[in-house]
């Protein structure tokens, strides 16, 4: 992956209150988890267990910023932003 | 940072619940195709009952299955079909069936358009009545045909149209895209594998080298094409087709077929590959996680044959239950290798023993006798 990924990849506002979609499910695996969305009938993996838990702490903050900040190590936000930039793509996250 | 192992390696040791389950409701079916996957005919006189299976589904939640892909025979026969759709799909597990169509009514069409988390599978093998009706049966093209009318009358939605491609409709595969539009329908093409009936007219059905080239440059051009994943074979070509591209066969996918019986993949209906019954202590789950075939399934495998080959990390060798019922090797090509090896170890096959598909549930044939 290219380290030139920054805030704003696809268009994604970390500042944003982020928050899992109520229409997913998340159904956790050794790598990750399997997150179904039932309005677009999507299936989409989460490809590793801090991405899981940061997902489910994004409930606890006022943006995914400010959750990624409190909860990922800083040589790894940056991949965490466009982590949650692909899941905001695919419905998964929606803002509240 | 070092590589992150891809989704395919992470697949490869299977999951704890699968992505891909195929549930044959029955082996009932009013048509008779000539490549069926389950030799599909008449109902077994063992199939589970409508409580059975709706512990099935009961599981199916339990293991956040969150889609099932129902199938047959024709489901459609089951007279509990409706009662178990709106079971699933109350209990938010997403159904997608497949159906020859014969069954879907002007009457019943709006109903289904009005469930939530149905999507619809219409089978079809040929763009015209000639091409389809020579595999599926006299009248099957008009029936499905006559399915869509209803399910566009209804307002369905967008609903798949399937197609096996065959030697016979490869080259109608523009023909069945403007078939899917004209309908608003998805097109689906899946692989034709020698499961089955599909043992007896693999030979003459199966697309030519050249079809397969064609195949995979078409899919290249129309990305949007649903394919179950089922021609990564072609990918020895060169770019991948979109796609996990592995045998998902007891780590991602697997069949329950309409006695309970748990397979590997919807494709090998025969004791190798049998894992175990839901009717047995500890259900579904206990066969998905503990049987003895689907931990095998879920070990690093050996390339064998194939191991000296440049292209086996894009084809990964191809279909278990294409080398199966052809009588090749597991661990070697796949009868379609688009490199031609699976050609060569066909010809070199001394004696060939080739395995049967277990369970024919086909109609006897009636012969008409005249009376003199």
């Amino acid at each position: 992956m290219t380290s030139n990924r920054s805030q704003g990849a696809f268009g994604f506002d970390a500042s944003l209150n982020w928050k899992l979609s109520p229409e997913v499910a998340i159904r956790p695996e050794q790598f990750g988890a399997l997150a179904y969305h039932y309005g677009n009938r999507r299936l989409v993996f989460l490809k590793s267990k801090d991405l899981v838990q940061l997902v489910h702490d994004l409930s606890d903050f006022d943006s995914a910023e400010a959750a990624i900040a409190a909860t990922i190590a800083p040589t790894k936000q940056q991949s965490y932003v466009a982590a949650l930039a692909r899941l905001a793509q695919s419905e998964v996250l929606v803002v509240s | 940072m070092s590589p992150e192992p891809t989704l395919r390696d992470r697949f490869k040791l299977g999951l704890d619940a699968p992505i891909c389950l195929t549930w044959e409701l029955t082996y009932a079916c009013n048509l008779a195709c000539v490549h069926c996957l389950s030799s599909s005919g008449r109902r077994d006189p063992r199939e589970l009952s409508t409580d059975e299976a709706k512990r099935i589904i009961d599981e199916m939640v339990e293991m956040q299955i969150f889609y099932v892909n129902i199938g047959g025979g024709e489901p459609m026969v089951r007279t509990d079909f409706f009662e178990l759709l709106e079971y699933a799909t109350k209990k938010n597990v997403g159904v997608k069936f497949s159906t020859n169509g014969t069954r879907i009514t002007a009457d019943n069409a709006p109903y289904l358009a009005g469930l939530g988390y149905l999507d619809i599978q219409i089978s079809l093998d040929g763009a015209d009545a000639a091409t389809n009706d020579h595999v599926r049966g006299e009248g099957s093209f008009a029936s499905a045909i006559s399915a869509m009318e209803h399910l566009k009358a209804a307002n369905f939605g967008e609903f798949k149209i399937s197609v096996v491609v065959t030697r016979h409709n490869a080259a109608q595969l523009d023909a069945f895209q403007a078939l899917a539009d004209h309908y608003g329908a998805q097109l689906r093409l899946t692989r034709l594998r020698p499961s089955g009936r599909g043992v007896d007219v693999w030979d003459e059905l199966h697309p030519t080298a050249l079809q397969q080239r064609e195949l995979y440059t078409w899919l290249l051009d129309h990305p949007q094409t649903l394919t179950g994943d089922s021609f990564f074979h072609l990918n020895a070509l060169g770019d991948p087709i979109d796609g996990i591209n592995l045998c998902g066969a007891g780590r991602v996918v697997c069949l329950i077929d309409p006695i309970g019986d748990v397979y590997a993949c919807p494709f090998v209906i025969h004791d190798e590959f049998l894992a175990g019954n839901v009717r047995s202590e500890g259900g579904f789950a206990r066969v998905w996680r503990e049987s003895d075939l689907f931990k095998e399934l879920r070990e690093p495998g050996s390339a064998g044959a194939c191991t000296s080959c440049g292209s086996y990390d894009a084809c990964q060798g191809g279909c278990m239950a294409a080398k199966f019922f052809t009588g090749l090797p597991l661990d070697g090509p796949d009868p379609e290798c688009v490199l031609g090896h699976g050609e060569t170890a066909l010809k070199a096959q001394k004696v060939a023993i080739i395995p049967r598909p277990l369970g024919d549930h086909s109609k006897p044939v009636r012969v008409s006798v005249s009376s003199r």
